[in-house]
């Protein structure tokens, strides 16, 4: 090129700029996206199909019979109702202490009591569940949802504590101020003044707890017993126990994690914005 | 639950000491339930095993104190620091996979492009996603027959392989998984350093005629290294706890040869229910981990150091 670059052919290179970097990140997609597409391809299925050589990807006749067994063989009404309670209970308990505590905290500026959370992220789950498990044992509470609803607080607090520390630091402290000099108590002004401001970090908090308590599989494997199981549990129940074909075992695991895919495409950017903050601040 | 009102007697102080104004607000309502809460599910239990690990107790038999005999055994004991030899090489690679393809995904997705959001947010849906589901669907692709895997490499000419069947290719199989699922968690964490580097060094580099490569060597890869720190530190932490994946897909085996310090600990506390000795495999394991995170911390403070000499 002779002449300094026109406008026109640099327009230009940014176009192929873009279109390259496009390809680039359809590359990086592909292994999350093909091994979706192939999830669903597994549920819906026959045995016949499913062990076909070549695999096949789209079949000629959709097994939709899969999902109807998965629920009328294996109780996943149930699991499901079970995952809701736990997660349900354990979610909202975690938010009615953990936004008051993380408010607290921030104002106190009181960096041990974040250290404590950071320490209980490190800790490794099994070693909560020894001790909780004999006490859950002691207190003759095995057979009921209550182990499971309690020992998901250990995911839950920790994830809302942490997340609303670092909300509250960021939210301004002159309103606050103003309104306990007018005369508010402070519960008064942490409902009417900081609560309303910080709604946007409580809804990170809430979907991230919500996931994670979801998610959870460990606790359930030594707490669950046959009517209490959250459905992470009852997808692996059926995996070693009760039948090796494809087709349905493929459709409850899409069961499973499918509401949790559904909120992270919706809640997107929350998530993105709450994990990095807890990332970022994890260090 | 003495360590409760210890910490609520400190907050106390704190406030008095920090806030001297008299208009200073009684904060610390606001933090005793949660810390009543992770006194009982956290603290508690973080005691209760150092007291049960210096006990020897299987359950269902007598209880008696042991003192440090359940650490001796484990200093003896084969199985362990198998599982531990196992637990690092699981660790290293799954930490060294994401935090390099993290950085390439960052490096992309930090530019503009059409669908980025939209593709962005496909991209972090493994990390979201129920690990029990995801590790279910990944056996059956790795199963030798029947598996979609080996038809792929049948495809590109390479024979058949024998992934978590096997016991030599049954670790780097679960780093696979590990690695897919996690690769978005450094990405979001390095697109947070970019997202915060300066324009001018890269102008004036441009001026400079510095290519693409030498400008990520020597300015992007400097500024982000304390995000990629981090991002080392988190996923270590993670993947050294790394406990679903694995159970699901191999319980350990084939024999124990993808058994973690994890897996190991679980079958010992729950499958013989020797309580005494589990607990004290927790305690060291939870050493182990403070010890490593303690380590990265040191490392991640001496590369803020250079950055700012370099600077």
């Amino acid at each position: 090129m002779e002449r300094p670059l026109t406008k026109r052919p640099l327009i230009r290179r940014k176009t192929l700029d873009r279109i390259g970097l496009l390809f680039a990140a359809l590359v990086m997609v592909s292994p999350v996206v093909l091994f979706f597409l192939w999830m669903i391809s597994l549920s819906l299925k026959y045995e016949i199909d499913n062990g076909a050589y070549p695999p096949i990807l789209i079949p000629e006749n959709f097994a939709w019979s899969n999902y109807v067994q998965v629920f009328r063989e294996n109780n996943f009404f149930l699991y499901f109702w079970n995952s809701v309670l736990v997660t349900g209970a354990a979610t909202l308990l975690a938010l009615i202490i953990g936004v008051p505590a993380g408010y607290g905290i921030a104002r106190l500026k009181a960096e041990k009591a974040a250290i404590v959370i950071m320490i209980a992220r490190m800790t490794p789950g099994l070693s909560f569940l020894i001790p909780l498990f004999l006490l859950f044992q002691w207190l003759n509470l095995l057979g009921t949802l209550w182990p499971q609803i309690i020992i998901h607080l250990v995911v839950t607090v920790p994830i809302v504590v942490w997340i609303m520390i670092g909300y509250f630091e960021t939210t301004p402290m002159e309103l606050e101020e103003a309104a306990s000099i007018d005369g508010a108590t402070p519960w008064q002004v942490f409902r009417l003044v900081a609560l309303p401001i910080a709604k946007p970090g409580i809804v990170v908090a809430f979907i991230l707890a919500l996931i994670f308590s979801w998610n959870n599989f460990v606790f359930g494997i030594v707490l669950a017993s046959r009517t209490t199981r959250t459905l992470p549990v009852a997808v692996y129940n059926m995996l070693s126990f009760e039948q090796v074909s494809w087709g349905p075992l493929a459709a409850a695991a899409l069961i499973v994690t499918l509401p949790v895919l559904v909120l992270t495409l919706f809640a997107q950017k929350q998530i993105v914005a709450g994990l990095t903050a807890g990332a970022v601040k994890g260090g | 639950m003495a360590s409760v009102s210890i910490e609520t007697a400190r907050t106390e102080t704190d406030n008095k000491r920090s806030k001297p104004s008299r208009l200073a607000p009684n904060y610390w309502p606001f933090v005793v339930p949660a810390l009543i809460v992770i006194g009982a599910v956290i603290v508690f239990p973080w005691v209760f095993t150092l007291w049960m690990s210096v006990n020897s107790w299987t359950l269902g038999q007598e209880q008696t104190f042991a003192g440090l005999d359940n650490y001796i055994r484990l200093a003896t004991d084969f199985r362990f620091w198998e599982s531990l030899w196992h637990t690092l090489i699981f660790t290293v690679l799954a930490v060294v996979a994401p935090l390099f393809l993290g950085t390439l995904a960052a490096l992309i997705f930090d530019a503009q492009f059409p669908l980025r959001g939209f593709l962005r947010g496909v991209f972090v849906m493994p990390m979201m996603a129920t690990p029990v589901a995801i590790a279910l669907v990944w056996t059956m692709m790795f199963h030798p027959q029947l598996g979609v895997l080996n038809y792929l490499l049948s495809l590109v000419g390479i024979g058949p392989q024998e992934w978590i069947y096997n016991r030599y290719s049954v670790i780097p199989s679960l780093v696979l998984v590990e690695t897919w699922q996690w690769t978005p968690l450094i990405m979001l964490i390095v697109l947070g350093g970019l997202a915060s580097l300066p324009r001018e060094p890269y102008e004036s580099a441009e001026i400079d005629g510095a290519n693409a490569w030498q400008k990520f060597r020597y300015l992007t890869l400097p500024m982000i290294a304390p995000f990629l720190m981090i991002g080392v530190i988190i996923r270590a932490i993670d993947a050294i706890k790394s406990f679903d994946i694995i159970y699901a897909m191999t319980q350990g085996g084939p024999g124990t040869a993808s058994e973690t310090i994890n897996i190991y600990l679980y079958n010992t506390a729950f499958s013989y229910y020797d309580i005494g000795y589990g607990s004290a495999m927790a305690v060291v394991f939870f050493v182990i981990i403070v010890a490593l995170s303690l380590v990265l911390m040191m490392v991640r403070a001496r590369t803020n150091w250079s950055d700012m000499e370099t600077r």
